[in-house]
């Protein structure tokens, strides 16, 4: 079970413990955050979305770019409900028109996140959602991606961080706000 | 004033449903040449529009007792949980293989090209559960065939399909696996 990051809203909690651990996925040792148990009950996905919103309503955020895969099941609601665009951050030759590619490392050799080009203006201010933030790699691509595109990264938000692999410092100076932390 | 309605068919059209229709872009030649790509990530790019769309699904399915939403990857994310938080139900995704961490059940669909295949998490559903399924888009009704599968071999029973856009054939009176398939405008070409 995932620790809440602090005990104020009393909704954490009931995140927290709906999300499933999954030993040895994707290899032995690592322990899977796996949040679709998070997404089978309705109060307490009702409750994640709250949160976000509730934080980022009213700021003058015109777009959020979620990460594929999870990053499209809690995007698109923040964004219906503050009235911003979303813009879905994709692996490679998914995205149909022209688009700019941010390549990243992992582990075991490179990934690469896609954005079409014309979905952010210069000077917008954007929000980044993704399910889980570990090492950060994926997050920092996005990243690239908008201010390559010349807007502006206000957040990245994420349901769970695991604050061991440090995420939070690759991200440098991109505030980020999580719900759950994991060690 | 009085405003002129379109009608089709003597049935009056939801104004919404123009903006939706002209929100989507035609890709030519993606993925492979002859193929007219339906782009909705530009719908995405006008909040209102994007609004109206899930609204018009919230609509149809509010009085129906919808217990889930499934959503197949990955445009089915983007639509699905929306319309499954209005509608206070569950979202279950509907994931590719090897992506979900827990136990499975799988069923592999045929592809123009080959085949693939469509997984489910074991427990997502309990059985006599009334599921909604998301894409974005119907064309040969494959994928949609797939999650049927999935969703009845949990025990549960398939409401309907609904997607954004699909192709004509696929009205009220033509079904995927006896299923019906509601769609909210026909595909561009």
């Amino acid at each position: 079970m995932a620790a809440p990051i602090e005990e104020k809203d009393p909704r954490i909690e009931g995140i927290a413990s709906s999300i499933r651990v999954v030993p040895h996925i994707p290899k032995g040792g690592i322990m899977f955050q796996d949040i679709t148990t998070l997404l089978l009950d309705p109060k307490v996905f009702r409750d994640t979305v709250d949160l976000f919103i509730e934080r980022y309503r009213g700021k003058d955020i015109s777009a959020v770019a979620g990460i594929e895969a999870r990053g499209f099941i809690f995007g698109p609601p923040i964004a219906l409900a503050i009235g911003a665009k979303f813009i879905p951050l994709r692996k490679p030759r998914k995205l149909p028109g022209e688009v700019i590619s941010e390549e990243y490392v992992l582990e075991y050799g490179r990934d690469c996140l896609e954005m079409h080009i014309g979905a952010v203006q210069p000077g917008e201010h954007v929000l980044v959602v993704d399910d889980l933030i570990a090492t950060g790699g994926t997050i920092c691509a996005a990243i690239s991606l908008l201010e390559r595109a010349g807007a502006e990264v206000v957040e990245c938000a994420c349901v769970v961080e695991l604050p061991g692999l440090k995420g939070r410092e690759r991200l440098k100076d991109t505030p980020l706000y999580v719900l759950v932390e994991s060690p | 004033m009085v405003e002129k309605k379109e009608m089709n068919n003597g049935v009056e059209l939801d104004p919404r449903l123009k903006a939706i229709t002209s929100s989507i872009r035609v890709v030519p030649n993606f993925p492979k040449p002859g193929i007219m790509f339906n782009d909705i990530t530009t719908l995405l790019l006008k909040p209102k529009v994007f609004r109206d769309a899930i609204d018009m699904f919230v609509e149809r399915y509010k009085g129906m007792h919808i217990d889930a939403v499934a959503g197949i990857e990955a445009r089915g994310f983007i639509f699905g949980p929306p319309i499954a938080l209005a509608l206070d139900a569950k979202f279950v995704p509907l994931r590719k293989p090897k992506k979900l961490p827990g136990e499975v059940i799988s069923e592999k669909y045929v592809l123009e090209y080959g085949k693939d295949c469509l997984e489910m998490h074991v427990g997502a559903l309990e059985a006599h559960e009334r599921v909604l399924i998301i894409d974005d888009l119907v064309a040969t009704g494959g994928t949609l065939s797939a999650a049927i599968s999935l969703i009845e071999r949990a025990g549960a029973e398939v409401v309907e399909c609904a997607c954004l856009l699909g192709i004509p054939k696929f009205n009220d009176s033509c079904k995927v696996n006896g299923k019906p398939v509601h769609f909210l405008v026909d595909c561009l070409m």
